[in-house]
């Protein structure tokens, strides 16, 4: 497994879906589809990253990306440490370059970062030796949340090619919905992006999607559904209707899904807000694969992070 | 002290010399221009196979002093300047310490006249601190020698205030020089607004939010006939409004800087801090229309707009890091790669927007080449090629948009009322 599927990939980093090609985006799938069986094992541990140190830093809270970090860190044998931001020297003014060169310094081999800003990670990737793996950079990317939606799509479907895949909620502020729509579109699936017209930037179709402010529209031949979380509490700009307006507009729910494929495939990034952007029985219905994804995203971890150590130690060794 | 140029090409579009001249110059006025010059002299340089061009005039430049001495000084932007071929500038009044009032005023003229290594002209703000509520005492800042007026970095928002700042400006025959940005419009944003602010997941910066307040500038300017200039010009719309405003007559004047027609909005996609500019790189179109521009005069002259700042301010976090980008030690090679390398402007008109034309809308005798002028002038190897690169700046900042380019056009002297300022050549 190990020799087979990393010779192709030769990036220390992880830091968006626009860069890589849609082989490396390939690769990382397969890769992850071997990872999976690890966690079914009684003893869900390989010593894939044995002696290598990950540290977990996030400058914004979150609790399932973390944890789904950590726990495929510990299932390749890594040993993990967390730094979330209040804990950290941020406060004190440390810059982020100094920050990461601090943890380089600790000899750790990967950091796993999530930060409120646009580009962070770039920004520490190309000043550190150490490998860098984005976990949500402001509105710009979130890779692997996005690898798992794939992961899981193909999973149900067989495949991403000639999907019809609509993304629903806000995509000004997503980058979820980012990460996704370079990553789809790479894949040959064709992207429907839905939302009131105040929560789609602008030029988007240029990203090589379609837009739509009509939920029906979104719908009508989809073959799998993104719904992206809400996040009325950010919402500063006044962009968002009302929470129950944003429901009876944009929400999914049953009556909704019985005029779609039968089959649609209903994703969630989570956590969800029942009642807002879906409603209760379509987040726990037959067409639901959000507990699936989360189940699929330590796998999709796992790959990413042993992708990107080995092409680092490979880097380190043959200079 | 006597100096002779020989065997130089001469370029002076404004007394339309472009041939094969010698230069002397008698303490620190140029005394004859002409063919196979003879004299009794104390220095002569040999520029054979160079171009000697005036000294270019940058109308737009940050030196940071007094307040901020850690990103530059009066010192080292004026050799930054001179190592550039720029033998005038213009700094602005955005200094920590606002210029003003008059004490701020002498203030900093006592730096120039201790430190200054290049010609300082003197800008002044329009308002008090900049805030766009008071006008300053435009008649006593006159007295103090200032020429230019401008609350650069920040535009008016007022027009009741810009425009009794423009009424007053004409009065005292003053120029208002206009950023002019709509605060309301582009709040927050740090690069163009559309596919580059998406795809980044940025704030965006409309061009409604600069063309919208060049116009209004405009407008204002026009009702009570007053001269004005806008500084660093972006798009195509604030283009089209300022070469309307030309064909009916208003006394406008327009500037751009060196980024804004080599460099584009997917330069910036890299969340490389040193192409984060105020306003941003914008898009292809916009590039190719400011050249244009550059090409049938609806911009006159070239700025460099040089914003220094440290280390610490740049290589952050994208959305952290402060706007802006050195532009001194550029200014002219960038100018010679990407318009005349380019064929959009010969070197004559060039010069033109480098010199001769700011020193016009300055109203200051600078930019020619011609007897009885101040011996300012660039000695340049215009096709030779140089790689900048931090170690290639003398400026305190090293925030350039040009770092790892080629580019053409070596300065070998900088001479500054009649004696070598600069050169790189070994005597």
């Amino acid at each position: 497994m190990r020799k087979s599927s990393g010779l192709n990939w030769t990036r220390k980093d992880l830091l968006d879906l626009e860069s890589l090609s849609k082989e490396e985006i390939e690769l990382i799938l397969s890769t992850a589809a071997n990872f999976k069986e690890v966690s079914t094992r009684e003893i869900k541990k390989v010593p894939a990253l044995r002696g290598k140190t990950v540290v977990n830093l996030f400058y914004e809270p979150s609790t399932r990306t973390r944890v789904s970090f950590e726990i495929a860190a510990k299932r390749l044998s890594a040993d993990v440490i967390n730094i979330a931001s209040e804990a950290s020297s941020v406060k004190k003014g440390e810059t982020l370059i100094d920050t990461g060169k601090n943890i380089e310094a600790l000899r750790v081999d990967i950091i796993i970062m999530r930060h409120n800003y646009s580009g962070a990670a770039q920004v520490l990737a190309r000043n550190l030796k150490a490998s860098v793996v984005n976990a949500g950079d402001g509105w710009h990317e979130h890779p692997t949340q996005a690898l798992l939606d794939m992961f899981t799509l193909k999973e149900k479907l067989g495949k991403i090619e000639g999907l019809n895949v609509s993304i629903i909620g806000d995509i000004s502020h997503s980058r979820v919905a980012r990460s996704n729509i370079w990553g789809l579109t790479k894949l040959g699936a064709k992207v429907t992006v839905c939302a009131p017209k105040m929560l789609i930037p602008p030029a988007i179709d240029k990203m090589g999607v379609l837009v739509t402010h009509d939920i029906e529209e979104a719908l009508k031949n989809a073959d799998a559904v993104n719904v992206l979380r809400m996040q009325f509490e950010r919402d500063k700009e006044n962009a968002f209707p009302s929470q129950l307006e944003y429901f009876k507009k944009f929400g999914i729910t049953n009556e909704r899904l019985k005029k779609a494929k039968k089959d649609i495939v209903v994703m969630h990034p989570g956590p969800i807000n029942r009642g807002i952007e879906m409603s209760s029985n379509v987040a726990d219905g037959a067409n639901s694969v959000i507990l699936e994804q989360v189940t699929n995203g330590i796998a999709i971890r796992m790959a990413v992070l042993f992708l990107v150590a080995q092409a680092n130690d490979y880097v380190r060794k043959n200079k | 002290m006597k100096l002779l140029i020989k065997n130089g090409h001469v370029i002076s579009p404004e007394n339309n010399l472009d041939a094969a001249l010698d230069v002397l110059i008698d303490g620190s006025k140029i005394s004859k221009i002409g063919k196979n010059l003879k004299d009794n002299v104390d220095t002569t340089i040999d520029a054979l196979g160079k171009i000697i061009m005036p000294g270019v005039v940058d109308m737009h430049v940050h030196l940071r002093e007094p307040g901020r001495e850690d990103k530059e000084t009066v010192a080292s932007g004026t050799l930054a300047a001179i190592h550039g071929g720029v033998t005038s500038v213009l700094p602005m009044a955005n200094t920590l310490t606002c210029i003003d009032c008059v004490e701020n005023v002498k203030l900093l003229k006592n730096i120039i006249a201790k430190t200054a290594k290049a010609n300082v002209y003197l800008c002044a703000a329009i308002t008090k601190s900049r805030e766009g509520k008071e006008i300053t005492n435009f008649t006593h800042l006159k007295k103090e020698g200032v020429i230019v007026i401008s609350d650069d970095g920040a535009s008016v928002d007022r027009d009741d205030v810009m425009l009794k700042a423009l009424k007053k400006a004409k009065d005292c025959k003053m120029l208002v020089f206009c950023h002019s940005e709509d605060k309301f419009l582009s709040q927050g944003g740090v690069v163009n607004l559309g596919f580059t602010s998406t795809k980044m997941g940025l704030r965006g910066v409309s061009k409604e939010s600069e063309y919208k307040r060049v116009q209004r500038d405009i407008e204002l300017a026009e009702k009570v006939d007053a001269a004005i200039h806008i500084t660093h010009v972006s798009c195509l719309e604030s283009i089209e409004i300022i070469a309307k405003a030309k064909n009916r007559g208003v006394k406008v004047t327009a500037d751009t800087a060196p980024h804004y027609f080599s460099l584009s909005e997917e330069d910036v996609w890299s969340y490389d801090a040193n192409m984060k500019m105020n306003p941003p790189l914008r898009t292809k179109e916009d590039v190719a229309a400011i050249k244009e521009a550059l090409k049938i005069g609806v911009i006159d002259a070239i700025a460099s707009d040089h914003a220094p700042h440290t280390e610490n301010e740049k290589e952050i976090e994208f959305e952290r890091a402060e706007f802006g980008v050195i532009g001194l030690e550029t200014i002219l090679s960038a100018s010679i790669t990407y318009l005349v390398g380019q064929n959009i402007l010969d070197m004559s008109t060039l010069v033109k927007k480098l010199c001769s034309s700011p020193a016009k809308i300055l109203g200051i005798k600078k930019g020619v080449l011609d007897v009885g002028y101040d011996a300012d002038i660039a000695i340049i190897s215009k096709d030779k090629e140089w790689i900048a690169k931090k170690e290639s700046f003398v400026s305190k900042s090293k925030n350039s948009a040009f770092l790892g380019k080629t580019l053409k056009g070596v300065v070998d002297y900088t001479i500054l009322n009649g004696k070598i300022a600069y050169t790189n050549v070994n005597k």
